[in-house]
């Protein structure tokens, strides 16, 4: 089985779709004959052809509106937006059309894509290279939001995207575009959406996490053990609709959770899923759920690292968490 | 009778069926049975009836909010329309959208669009996926004066001239976005001059003569079906009631509306030109009033009889 790291899984999913069925198209800024910024795209133009692979201009409202459109015909185009800091423009798009296409033509319209985006910090990207905004999505109804965090789920995550009928935000996380390698089948192979795995098992503790901040979440798991704390790490996958079960099902083993996510803290995902669980499993419930977060400021550019919730920042609310 | 006076004579009643449609709306807003939003087309109706006279059924139209006539006009049945305006089941919608929702795949009508500009890329990627698919439609785009101050307006022309698309933007510019006139909204009013700047060949025309509305359009359509690429009609239109419902029009002067309506409603230029024509008796005129009515009768009694959305609909087509 080849070895791939996340960008050459999601280059080898688009390809293998595409070659499968000719409606699906990819569109965005320098997908084409540059390949995309982070090489993602790499080779598709020349194998599929400029109507296949259309560059466009800067335009991401007007990408994702034509997307729309061609999705009304029931094809099936990829739209990439090159930076998830740059979906802003294309927002009114996504929210107001994307979104509310089927339910507001009575079933009529189904509108059928899968947006690309890289997302998150790590890499030096300053403020607008470098945010991670699920909850924004994930607060519409309508949309399915996915965030994989290695090669395998990245591509059989993509191509369950591309078969799926709702419109899918499919988040990259580019920390870990060449970092995260793996053995990846090659042909056709699907991680069903909707369905979360554990990353690590364990019996004290149930830490949430999903895309790079996943690795941060093992990291501080493995150095909880050498401290007696035994954690269980939830890898989310898809983020929306998400694994409820999975959920419920490691905090009535451990009774205690953590949630990890790079965005902010406010309105964030985390205080969500808290909810979910208190909701659904309160009295299992033997301490406070507790979230380690991106702090509620603007993505920073020279303290990025003390923002991120990286393992450092981890492992006290996990050892706080198991002793509360 | 000779084709081009059936022909006026089906634009006459295209109009009147909205302008009617339009009135008995705005009646049952006042009973209670219409809720909510309702913008209404009387005086526009024109632009609706003159553009769908050249397109045929291949095409594709996407509107705005004040959308009823090109729903009408590209053949959703009145009853459908009007079921969707009380919210009921029998909708063309399902009744999920109201007023400014209105869709019909069959039809090729995407939509009623409430968000000014929101409609204009989503024209783009149907003509893209025209081209894509080698199918010869076009699709025609009706948005507001007000949508050009938009940056979708912009990034949609450029895409479809840049793409060389077959975007028939219709531009229905009744001089006020809602409250706004014209050149309070615009550094350049005059809107004809902006397409041309993306290469797109653009035409100006009295949207109070539905006949020369419909000789624009069909240049346009022709030129589009023969070279790929798009095309632009500033179509001069004015509204003769409140932008909506609860628009108390502070904002022109009543002797304003008062003259367009006196002296450029659509109808009554074409009522007289046919008249002047020989072409429709006092009679004839009558019995066409008579139809329209008998229509708008039958679309209200369908509305009525609907079902209201089952609460165990809410949350339905979300997601599949």
């Amino acid at each position: 089985m080849p070895q791939m790291n996340m960008v050459q899984a999601i280059n080898d999913a688009l390809r293998v779709a595409m070659k499968k069925d000719d409606r699906i198209v990819v569109l965005g800024e320098d997908v084409g004959k540059v390949g995309g910024v982070f090489r993602v795209t790499a080779g598709l133009y020349d194998e599929f052809g400029d109507d296949r692979v259309i560059d466009t201009p800067l335009s991401e409202g007007g990408i994702v509106g034509a997307a729309i459109g061609m999705a009304l015909y029931g094809m099936v185009p990829v739209p990439e937006i090159q930076f998830a800091d740059f979906i802003w423009p294309a927002y009114d798009q996504i929210v107001s059309e994307l979104a509310k296409y089927r339910y507001r033509s009575g079933g009529e319209y189904p509108c059928k894509m899968v947006i690309r985006t890289p997302v998150g910090g790590g890499i030096r990207g300053g403020h607008y290279h470098s945010q991670h905004p699920e909850a924004h999505f994930i607060h519409v109804a309508g949309l399915k939001v996915v965030c994989p965090s290695n090669p395998y789920d990245a591509k059989g995550m993509l191509l369950a995207a591309l078969a799926d009928p709702d419109p899918v935000l499919y988040f990259e996380p580019k920390r870990i575009y060449r970092a995260a390698k793996g053995d990846v089948p090659e042909g056709e192979y699907t991680v069903p959406l909707e369905s979360a795995s554990v990353a690590r098992e364990g019996r004290d503790v149930t830490v949430i996490a999903y895309g790079a901040m996943l690795y941060e979440a093992l990291d501080a798991a493995e150095r909880a053990a050498q401290e007696g704390v035994d954690c269980e790490v939830i890898d989310l996958r898809t983020l929306w609709p998400v694994d409820i079960r999975a959920i419920e099902a490691s905090v009535e083993k451990t009774g205690r959770l953590v949630v990890v996510h790079e965005a902010p803290r406010t309105c964030g995902f985390g205080a969500e899923l808290v909810s979910l669980v208190v909701e659904r499993v309160f009295f299992h419930l033997q301490a406070p759920p507790r979230r380690v977060t991106g702090f509620d400021t603007p993505f920073p550019y020279t303290l990025e690292m003390e923002y991120l919730p990286l393992s450092h920042r981890i492992l006290p609310a996990l050892l706080e968490t198991a002793r509360a | 009778m000779s084709p081009a006076r059936e022909h006026a004579v089906e634009l006459l009643r295209q109009m009147v069926l909205v302008r009617r449609f339009e009135e008995k709306c705005a009646e049952l807003y006042g009973l209670g049975k219409i809720r909510g939003f309702l913008h209404l087309y009387v005086g526009e109706e024109a632009v609706a009836a003159g553009v769908l006279a050249a397109l045929g059924p291949d095409d594709n139209v996407l509107a705005t909010y004040r959308e009823h006539g090109q729903a009408l006009l590209r053949g959703v049945p009145p009853g459908a329309v009007m079921a969707e305006m009380f919210g009921r089941a029998n909708g063309c919608s399902r009744g999920r959208g109201g007023s400014m929702h209105l869709f019909d795949v069959e039809r090729r009508f995407h939509g009623g669009h409430a968000i000014v500009g929101g409609g204009l890329p989503v024209a783009v990627g149907l003509a893209l996926a025209d081209t894509h698919l080698g199918r010869a439609g076009v699709t025609a785009c009706f948005f507001g004066d007000g949508a050009t101050a938009e940056g979708e307006f912009h990034e949609s022309l450029n895409l479809a001239a840049l793409w060389r698309l077959p975007v028939l933007f219709v531009c229905e510019n009744n001089l006020y976005a809602m409250g706004t006139a014209l050149e309070r909204h615009q550094a350049v009013p005059d809107l004809a001059a902006k397409p041309p700047t993306y290469g797109i060949p653009t035409e100006r025309v009295d949207g109070m003569d539905v006949l020369a509305v419909e000789d624009a359009a069909r240049r346009a359509v022709e030129r589009m079906r023969a070279t790929p690429g798009p095309a632009f009609l500033e179509v001069r239109t004015y509204r003769f009631r409140a932008h909506s419902m609860y628009d108390a029009e502070l904002y022109r002067d009543k002797a304003e509306v008062k003259r367009w309506a006196e002296e450029r409603d659509p109808i009554r230029l074409l009522d007289d030109d046919l008249r002047r024509r020989g072409w429709l008796d006092a009679d004839a005129r009558a019995a066409l009033e008579r139809g329209v009515e008998q229509l708008v009768r039958d679309a209200v009694a369908e509305a009525e009889a609907g079902p209201l959305e089952p609460v165990e609909d809410l949350e339905r087509d979300v997601l599949a």
